[in-house]
């Protein structure tokens, strides 16, 4: 899906409700997978200028999952380790809410170069 | 040549399962064959030898044992489950093998042909047998995983003490997957029953580590976000202890010693009193 | 432009969130908020959320700002009726929250609130039926 505007918002994440749902994924799953997928697609609009989110279904062979990737092509993230650090407890911005986010799924991947745009990968099993 | 194999093991079918089934009585220690298990056997050698042929006698994995081989893992699942050990599994396809050879070596005089076609039948006979065995340690995986679900869903029993005021006595280790399901379980329960305080008794925790520790300020942060209050009860010394040594910061949770002094804590912020009654002498 | 309905409950104001906030959405609640508490002279909020099913940090900011806000017009807030997989999921979100106070219902939030507003006007005298 292209997220370009704000509006694009809530449709995806219509979208997202409807993989999980497809393959039963528990109601608490399904809010902490359409939390982080909010969180990601924020920043995809506020940080990369906009980009594209790919949903998929996925098996590992053993159970199902839904996996995002979101693809922005703006300035990248400078500090990577930085970004993952958990901001919260000085109250200060919120920053890219990254640590907290990957809490919420199963599996995290970024990859990002200053100057480049970013990648995010994420995965939610269906059993957690 | 191989035809005449062939047929003799189609003629003796029935001396076959004889053979058979004497030697699995022999070998149970209780009860030999039930109906249902003399029918499933039956079964099983027609279809067995239904599908020989000239080109699957040759080939283990040929097609044509499909049919023979779905049987199979259903018999072992169904073992499985009903508490067969495996010894008893395993055998089940060995005297089989035992009966069909036995018959074969007095109906065939070439050794040679003889040799050939016993290790032709054994080949077959063997990679079922290992089907059955894979077919019967994913039966047992499954007892396993039906009781682990059962276990959660009993170790996790949300209590309603008074009115507003619910228990939770967590019994067991705290791991993370458990944690998620005494938090749902409980913020559901404090919905449902529109409770405003939550005890958490952990006296049958046995150990706090840190992770531990975490879940639980993590569901009483859960509760207060929902607009209820929650009290952790059932605090040994030696927990106390750890959790001091560890440097966890339980200030922000009440914490009491006993359900008991929890409870009278809920009366108190609810604003309940326990009076004595006052009798007319 | 939609905007959020505002209710006028005594000296409360209740606003009860059944659609997913958009930035735009979500600023104009803000300001009418604000401006409803200035013309009301309203000294709490209730903020039903139980229809909301999602809450990001986007979101949870706003209901951080409303409460300063108001606070700052001398209005207490309170959130009701939070859904048990959005508490779990913003406590794994780490999201503060501080500042903002919840209840399970209207009804137990208008006590709330009460109580509230009660110790605010009068300390010294705390009352003892809110134990936050």
């Amino acid at each position: 899906m292209l997220i370009f505007k704000e509006q694009d918002v809530v449709p995806f994440r219509n979208r997202v409700k409807e993989y999980a749902v497809k393959i039963s994924m528990s109601l608490l799953n399904q809010t902490k997978l359409i939390t982080a997928a909010s969180e990601l697609v924020r920043n995809l609009l506020k940080y990369g200028g906009g980009g594209q989110v790919v949903i998929e279904a996925v098996n590992n062979g053993r159970e199902n999952g839904i996996r995002l990737v979101f693809t922005d092509k703006g300035p990248g993230i400078k500090d990577l380790s930085m970004a993952m650090k958990d901001g919260y407890s000085t109250g200060k911005s919120l920053g890219l809410g990254l640590p907290g986010t990957k809490r919420l799924v199963s599996e995290f991947d970024i990859q990002s170069e200053f100057g480049n745009g970013t990648t995010v990968t994420i995965i939610k099993w269906k059993n957690g | 040549m191989q035809n005449q194999v062939l047929s003799i093991l189609k003629e003796k079918k029935s001396s076959i399962f004889e053979l058979w089934t004497k030697k699995q009585s022999n070998l149970n220690a209780f009860d030999s064959f039930s109906n249902n298990e003399e029918n499933e056997s039956e079964d099983f050698i027609n279809a067995f030898f239904n599908a020989l042929n000239e080109s699957s006698i040759e080939d283990v994995s040929a097609t044509e044992f499909d049919k023979v081989n779905e049987m199979l893992i259903g018999i072992s699942i169904s073992r499985a489950k009903r508490g067969f050990s495996p010894r008893e599994n395993a055998t089940y396809l060995l005297t089989f093998k035992e009966a069909v050879l036995e018959i074969l070596s007095k109906e065939i005089e070439d050794p040679t042909i003889l040799y050939a076609n016993n290790l032709k039948i054994s080949n077959i006979v063997d990679n079922m047998t290992i089907l059955t065995f894979e077919a019967f340690m994913k039966g047992r995986e499954d007892v396993i995983l039906r009781q682990t679900d059962e276990i959660s869903e009993i170790s996790t029993p949300v209590i309603k003490v008074w009115d507003g005021i619910v228990a939770l006595p967590i019994i067991g280790t705290l791991d993370s997957a458990r944690t998620q399901i005494v938090m749902e379980n409980l913020l559901l329960q404090i919905v449902e029953t529109g409770s405003s305080i939550a005890i958490l008794d952990i006296s049958g925790v046995p150990a706090v580590d840190s992770l531990v520790a975490q879940h639980l300020i993590k569901t009483v942060s859960a509760t207060r976000l929902m607009g209820a209050e929650c009290i952790i009860s059932g605090i040994r010394p030696e927990i106390a202890q750890t959790v001091v040594h560890l440097g966890i910061d339980l200030s922000n949770i009440i914490t009491k010693a006993t359900l008991a002094s929890a409870l009278k804590t809920a009366f108190v912020m609810l604003q309940l009193e326990v009076q004595k009654k006052r009798t007319n002498i | 432009m939609d905007r959020i309905p505002i209710l006028k409950m005594g000296d409360f104001l209740l606003v009860t969130i059944q659609v997913d906030l958009y930035d735009q959405l979500a600023e104009n609640l803000e300001t009418d908020l604000i401006n409803s508490v200035r013309k009301y002279n309203s000294r709490g909020v209730l903020i039903d959320i139980s229809a909301v099913s999602i809450i990001d940090s986007f979101m949870g900011r706003i209901l951080g700002n409303i409460a300063v806000m108001s606070k700052i017009m001398d209005a207490q807030t309170v959130v009701v009726g939070m859904q048990p997989a959005v508490a779990i999921t913003l406590v794994e979100l780490g999201l503060p929250m501080n500042g903002v106070h919840s209840a399970l219902n209207v009804e137990k939030g208008m006590e709330k609130l009460r109580a509230k507003i009660f110790n605010d006007d009068n300390p010294g005298q705390e009352d003892d039926s809110s134990f936050e």
